[in-house]
């Protein structure tokens, strides 16, 4: 009597529920993991297959029923790059240096805690208002030396996206460095900024680094903010005027020609993608190891 | 004698010296300076509203609360109404969260409980983070070339048996709301199951242990004991994950059919805010641009509350163990 009340029996209620639901849980799994094989497989077949040489390295051709071709995503590679460096040099100094009166100078203080909160809040502000905002105070002002649609503006406007991720991985990066180390050097004598630059800082690094590759692969990804502050263009940025001028980046061009009707530009959409992807996800991997090498230390 | 010797020898080892002026400059601007820093969050933060609401002024003189309930939107005679995008922003977003919560949570229940191997659990948890590496713009892409053809007989299925239904009652012929909320869901989905996995991670096991000791099965000891432990992540990862869906533009503007008339039928052109400015905002002028500020007010509106919602969310829900 004994034993069969302990042994697992299949047939009780409670079992048979138990396996429906695991059974459940597990489908919902496969379900959530099938949308991004789709994409990895369409991204792979559709974008590897148009990638060549000239398509690297030529112009885009303007949309239209020709037959040649629709050219090549070279200014878009380097337009991205140009936007994506120029929100990096905008928000990693502003967002560490945040992060850092956040963490050192005034860790829980009611400004820290404003700040923090609106650190979240900023995080959470869609896109499209972060390129609505620069438009409104930059691009319709024309306050960078006349310039309206310009390389500038565009990556400005990803700036606005970096910064709150910046601030929030240094000062949680700088919380976790123990506070032995800060006691320690101030003990023996330095002063605040030899302690931040020289102690709490480089032992913090690699959380830091860590949120500043998923931040620029987040930026990298971004066009709503792109389609009006960076627009588009179909030319090489040439001259040291390029950099006011509308510049192309491969977020924008997979948008504007996946919804033109040609096949020729469909085909760039989907070879821009694939470039796209495979950056972001080198940055995403080297994001993970950098990470990785701070757990085992 | 000795102790003076003591006191002294580390007064001729290291040098006391006082800090020289030059440091403390250093040191003041450095922390003002940083300060500065911080506070440019702020800044932008009360920038990007009052562009914002500065913007929308003219727009909210023109038309008041009639902008909310009306549906009317022609440049032509300068006469808006966003009820057709509000709505859809809503619809959208809360359909899509209808259908991502259950999948994400199953799926950080799957990756946090014990019911497969840990390498494939911690394969599944990996898959999930690089499903939120990919731009909105590629799914978008994907959306429109691989995703809506795919499901298109699907749908067309539903509206052969549901017809009768205001939701399905138009053909699905091509973009539509339907597969704008089934591309909302598959870009919250991360958002939610990391959220929740996260916080699952942190109920402690002695609370699942004790289940167990009192014969528990596994998923009874979930249901009742590690889901209402972690309800204050969980809730706040939801909405979180709903200020990010009703913000989503991209793949939502390339996918949705951006139409300006009201419909009810999912399987008809939609619209949402962020897909109308991201339409429009490039080539508009004049009252326009007001109106297009007014819609992006509303939009600030409501993700803001649903973001400040989602931080209280995580203080007071929290459950005390």
């Amino acid at each position: 009597m004994i034993n069969r009340t302990l042994t697992y029996n299949p047939s009780l209620k409670r079992n048979i529920y138990n396996r429906l639901l695991t059974f459940i849980s597990a489908i919902f799994s496969i379900i959530c993991i099938i949308p991004l094989l789709l994409v990895l497989i369409f991204v792979l077949i559709k974008g590897g297959n148009a990638l060549s040489i000239q398509l690297l390295t030529q112009l885009p051709e303007p949309p239209g029923d020709n037959l040649i071709g629709g050219g090549g995503i070279g200014n878009a590679i380097l337009g991205t790059f140009v936007v994506t460096i120029i929100a990096s040099l905008v928000s990693i100094p502003i967002g560490v240096g945040g992060g850092i009166y956040l963490a050192e100078f005034s860790r829980n203080g009611k400004f820290s805690r404003f700040i923090r909160f609106g650190t979240n809040v900023l995080s959470g502000v869609p896109s499209i208002i972060a390129g609505v905002f620069i438009y409104g105070t930059i691009v319709s002002t024309r306050l960078i030396f006349g310039a309206a649609y310009s390389a500038i503006a565009g990556g400005l406007s990803l700036s606005i996206l970096m910064l709150p991720l910046v601030i929030k991985t240094t000062d949680e990066g700088l919380k976790l460095v123990s506070d032995d180390l800060r006691k320690g050097a101030l003990g023996v004598g330095a002063s605040m900024f030899t302690t931040v630059s020289r102690i709490t800082l480089p032992s913090a690094i690699s959380p830091i680094s860590t949120g500043i590759l998923l931040a620029i692969a987040r930026a990298a990804g971004e066009t709503a903010p792109l389609i009006f502050t960076g627009l588009f263009s179909y030319y090489w940025p040439e001259g040291s005027q390029s950099l006011l001028e509308p510049i192309a980046s491969l977020s924008v061009l997979i948008y504007n020609f996946a919804i033109e009707p040609y096949k020729a530009q469909n085909e760039l959409a989907w070879a821009a993608s694939f470039i796209l992807l495979t950056m972001l996800l080198i940055l995403n991997i080297l994001a993970r190891y950098v990470s990785m090498n701070n757990n085992n230390n | 004698m000795s102790q003076i010797q003591i006191t002294e020898k580390p007064l001729g080892q290291f040098k006391l010296r006082r800090r020289p002026r030059s440091e403390k400059l250093v040191d003041r601007t450095f922390q003002d300076f940083v300060l500065v820093m911080s506070s440019m969050v702020f800044i932008i933060l009360a920038g990007i509203l009052i562009l914002i609401i500065l913007g929308s002024l003219e727009s909210i003189n023109n038309f008041g609360l009639k902008f909310i309930y009306t549906s009317n939107w022609n440049p032509v005679t300068n006469e808006y109404g966003a009820l057709n995008s509000i709505y859809g922003t809503l619809f959208t977003s809360i359909a899509a969260l209808f259908i991502a919560v259950p999948l994400g949570v199953g799926t950080a229940i799957l990756i946090t409980e014990s019911f497969i191997p840990i390498s494939i659990r911690n394969l599944v948890s990996l898959m999930v983070e690089l499903l939120a590496a990919i731009p909105s713009v590629v799914l978008g892409l994907w959306a429109i070339f691989v995703m809506e053809p795919l499901i298109r007989p699907l749908l067309i299925l539903i509206h052969k048996l549901f017809f009768w239904i205001p939701l399905f009652s138009t053909e699905p012929v091509g973009p539509s709301t339907a597969p704008s909320v089934l591309i909302i869901v598959v870009m919250i989905l991360p958002i939610i199951t990391s959220i929740s996995r996260d916080s699952l991670k942190q109920v402690p096991r002695q609370l699942k242990e004790a289940a167990y000791g009192i014969g528990a099965t596994k998923w009874s000891s979930i249901i009742n004991i590690t889901l209402p432990a972690a309800i204050s992540g969980i809730v706040a990862g939801v909405l979180l994950a709903l200020g990010r869906a009703m913000g989503e533009t991209m793949a939502v503007t390339m996918i949705i059919g951006n139409s300006l008339n009201f419909n009810w039928s999912i399987f008809s052109p939609g619209n949402t805010i962020a897909a109308m400015i991201a339409n429009q905002f490039g080539e508009a002028d004049g009252g326009q641009v007001s109106s297009l500020m007014y819609a992006a007010l509303i939009l600030m509106i409501l993700t803001l509350s649903v973001n400040i919602l989602a931080q209280f969310a995580v203080k007071k829900l929290s459950l005390k163990y």
